[in-house]
């Protein structure tokens, strides 16, 4: 295919989601995954020589094109939106469902040492925390993780991409 | 009061022991329990002078701390006690460590480039998703719930079947059905769900399915018209 890299580079323009590299392949049809995986990290050196207002990240398990930091002010600006900041609060509990998901409700409190039902049910309607199912216990608990939004906002490829911490782990 | 200010950042109760224990330059495996309960309690006392709305946790741990304070009071009788009895601090302490870890872990993320404060992306507009977008969509209650729910019993209660066999359903199991179809359908309309039901049982699982759905925040119902068409869709994608 002669001009892969120009459709390459469209669909991932056009896509309102991080465009998953099967959902390309999917539509391309008759291209190699390493073409388009090869293609792909020439388009992320074009944009980072090129040194513009944009780049291409690989997030949420697909490609996006994103602003660069310095240019954030104005775009707030044109945006006329107060940063989109998480409480303290939000943060620790989104931390720990992060990391310990999938995890109940109960679970967080313990952590925290506070009552978490108003700062679940703002991160749900910000779509960062979902419902993942039921725990198999007395009870049967709701059990909470993370959404495909929380990688999305925090620019992580997968849950593995999270930064690590010795103390976090076991 | 030279702490009124910090009262109200405080996350919670082990966010204020954590201070006190940074405050006072203190080892976290060997906390003085005496004086930092005294502190914590001046605290307390500061917040309910404020006028502050005291979370009953606050109090859990105070309780807490005079409970491991008066442990400690206690005599051990002999040697070999003084092996086997777990120091009383060792759980708070244990709690303590953990809430730290999360609580830089919080840190962490908010250094991380988040989007939509620190980089942005192309923002698409949903108006365009289907023809019906056109009209204005409003999220619907409990009340018209159940109206459209009282609609089709009295609609099944027309054929009257008989039932032998009172078939086993529950209701988590209902709620995964209907989990599955919408992830596969996206969006279903109330009577896709009930409509050709014709077991009573089943139909008052479905409809009790979709309450908690609602109430959990998994699902949204919506409506264009007053009494039109029920729409329900899951309200995360995923």
């Amino acid at each position: 295919m002669d001009n892969l890299k120009a459709v390459v580079e469209a669909l991932i323009f056009v896509s309102e989601i991080p465009l998953s590299l099967n959902k390309m392949m999917e539509i391309i049809g008759d291209a190699e995954k390493e073409e388009i995986t090869g293609i792909i990290s020439d388009l992320v050196r074009d944009y980072n020589e090129r040194d513009g207002g944009i780049f291409l990240i690989e997030v949420a398990g697909g490609y996006q094109f994103r602003t660069k930091e310095i240019c954030a002010p104005w775009i707030r600006q044109l945006k006329a939106t107060r940063p989109k900041a998480l409480s303290q609060a939000a943060l620790e509990t989104i931390a720990v469902i992060a990391y310990r998901q999938p995890v109940m409700k109960s679970e967080i409190e313990k952590v925290r040492g506070v009552d978490v039902s108003g700062i679940l049910k703002g991160l749900m309607e910000k779509n960062l925390v979902r419902i993942v199912g039921r725990k198999d216990v007395p009870g049967r608990p709701i059990i909470y993780g993370t959404t495909k939004k929380f990688l999305e906002v925090f620019g992580l490829k997968d849950l593995s991409d999270l930064p690590t911490f010795k103390e976090l782990e076991g | 009061m030279s702490y009124k200010f910090r009262l109200d950042i405080f996350e919670g109760p082990l966010d204020l022991l954590l201070y006190l224990i940074k405050k006072n330059e203190i080892d976290i495996y060997n906390i003085p329990i005496a004086i930092i309960t005294e502190q914590y309690l001046e605290y307390i006392e500061a917040m309910k002078s404020l006028n502050l709305n005291l979370a009953g946790e606050y109090l859990v741990l105070a309780a807490t701390l005079i409970h491991i304070k008066s442990r400690m009071l206690l005599p051990v009788h002999d040697e070999d006690e003084i092996e086997d009895e777990e120091d009383p601090r060792e759980e708070l302490v244990r709690q303590l460590l953990e809430y730290k870890t999360f609580k830089e872990a919080a840190l962490n993320l908010d250094k991380m480039t988040l989007l939509g404060r620190d980089i942005f992306n192309r923002e698409f507009s949903d108006e365009d998703e289907d023809e019906e977008a056109e009209r204005p969509v409003r999220e619907i209650g409990i009340f018209e719930l159940v109206e459209a729910f009282r609609k089709m019993v009295a609609q099944s209660a027309a054929t009257e079947l008989m039932e032998i066999d009172v078939e086993k359903i529950s209701l988590s199991e209902r709620i995964n059905e209907i989990i599955d179809e919408l992830n596969e359908k996206k969006t279903l309309t109330f009577t896709d769900l009930v409509g050709e039901l014709h077991n009573k049982m089943r139909l008052i699982y479905t409809f009790l399915a979709i309450l908690e759905l609602m109430k959990l925040r998994i699902i949204k119902a919506y409506q264009t018209v007053s009494y039109g068409t029920i729409r329900i869709r899951l309200a995360v994608e995923n």
